[in-house]
């Protein structure tokens, strides 16, 4: 039962992700002059609702989707499962958490 | 551009002169092993299984293989040719040869017994721990089966699966995760969990639960299958009926 919604979570947040790292992409491309740093980012970015609510759709997509697949990924490369995994996967989806927002909420 | 012909060497065999393969089996027991080199007369729809007769009849009877009906029905034949698990006797050695170099070895992802013989046994009792077996369900359903169902069209396109286990050789899940049934089981559990004459849908959607979604969906196993089956499409049907379960939370009291 587990595995099933782990599956569906997994899928939901790949349809998620999959519009928005093209939005984030081509934001880059469009947007990044004379490189890359939180000043210049947050020159353009800062205020804005919408970049808010994109990158924070995005924060919490990332944060399902990343700590499932590597989950799968340390169970079957390097024999790691149980209690432990997943409570060490939970841990990783909340830094990844974490991370995400503290730089969504310097956007806002 | 000049084509690759087999090599013309005396042999005695058959005629004096003839083309020769070149052919490298598996020798061994157990996990030790190595491949050994013999010269094989090339015939005209010769089939890597005849290769592998050829070699025990006339150059080397200690060889051990497996093999019952030799016309794809059985199952028995499966080996590894040149990297690829496939039926023997239904493959031509035109098919598989690399110019004119065939490379014979035992399945994968199954304990070798001796040189191409496997144990399957890992590989049927997964199966039967799995439950995938028809569960009469004692009285004929309410409304005729149609063969054009949906849910019979489902089962009908898995029904032929030969328990041959090219697929579970071919599966790196299987490699991987030595929890995951494999392509072949989880594939029976989607034809029976899709026949109506069937008991005990919800126990076989039981029983796929958490192995279906430990496949990675990389196709290996229909690429592979020999009778063309999609092993693949099956096990998506499985995840995503399992996750509908799920949703509704529907325990095991039968099919209504």
């Amino acid at each position: 039962m587990k595995e099933a919604w782990l599956f569906a979570a997994q899928r939901v947040s790949a349809m998620v992700l999959a519009p928005l790292v093209l939005l984030h992409l081509g934001t880059v491309l469009y947007a990044v002059r004379g490189g890359l740093s939180a000043d210049e980012i947050l020159a353009r970015t800062e205020g804005s609702l919408f970049w808010g609510a994109v990158y924070g759709l995005f924060v919490l997509a990332a944060a399902v989707h990343a700590p499932i697949g590597l989950r799968a990924v340390l169970g079957e490369w390097c024999r790691w499962r149980g209690a432990g995994l997943d409570i060490a996967m939970a841990l990783f989806g909340l830094v990844l958490l974490a991370l995400g927002l503290r730089a969504v909420a310097a956007v806002l | 551009m000049k084509r690759a012909r087999p090599r013309l060497v005396k042999t005695g065999y058959d005629g004096p002169v003839m083309a020769m393969l070149e052919v490298e089996i598996w020798r061994g027991e157990g996990g030790g092993g190595a491949w050994r080199r013999y010269a094989v007369p090339h015939e005209a729809n010769q089939t890597v299984l005849d290769v592998v007769t050829h070699v025990q009849r006339h150059i080397d009877p200690s060889l051990a293989y497996r093999f019952a009906c030799r016309v794809g029905m059985c199952g028995s034949c499966a080996m590894t040719v040149n990297g690829r698990p496939r039926w023997t006797c239904r493959t031509h050695v035109s098919q598989a040869a690399r110019k004119g170099r065939v490379r014979i070895g035992p399945l994968r992802n199954l304990p070798v017994i001796r040189d191409l013989a496997v144990d399957m046994a890992p590989f049927f009792e997964k199966w039967r721990d799995a439950g995938a077996r028809f569960v009469p369900s004692g009285e004929p359903p309410e409304e005729p089966v149609r063969p054009d169902e949906p849910e019979r069209r489902a089962a009908d396109a898995g029904i032929e699966c030969i328990n041959c286990a090219v697929c579970y050789a071919a599966c790196d899940s299987v490699a991987w995760n030595p929890d995951y049934p494999g392509p072949a089981v989880l594939n029976r559990l989607w034809t029976l969990a899709n026949d109506r004459r069937d008991g005990d849908r919800d126990g076989h959607l039981d029983a796929a639960g958490a192995g279906c979604h430990l496949c990675r969906s990389h196709q290996e196993c229909a690429d592979a299958c020999p009778t063309g089956l999609n092993p693949t499409a099956a096990i998506a049907g499985l995840k995503r009926e399992v996750f509908r379960r799920a949703l509704g939370g529907r325990t095991r009291e039968g099919r209504q």
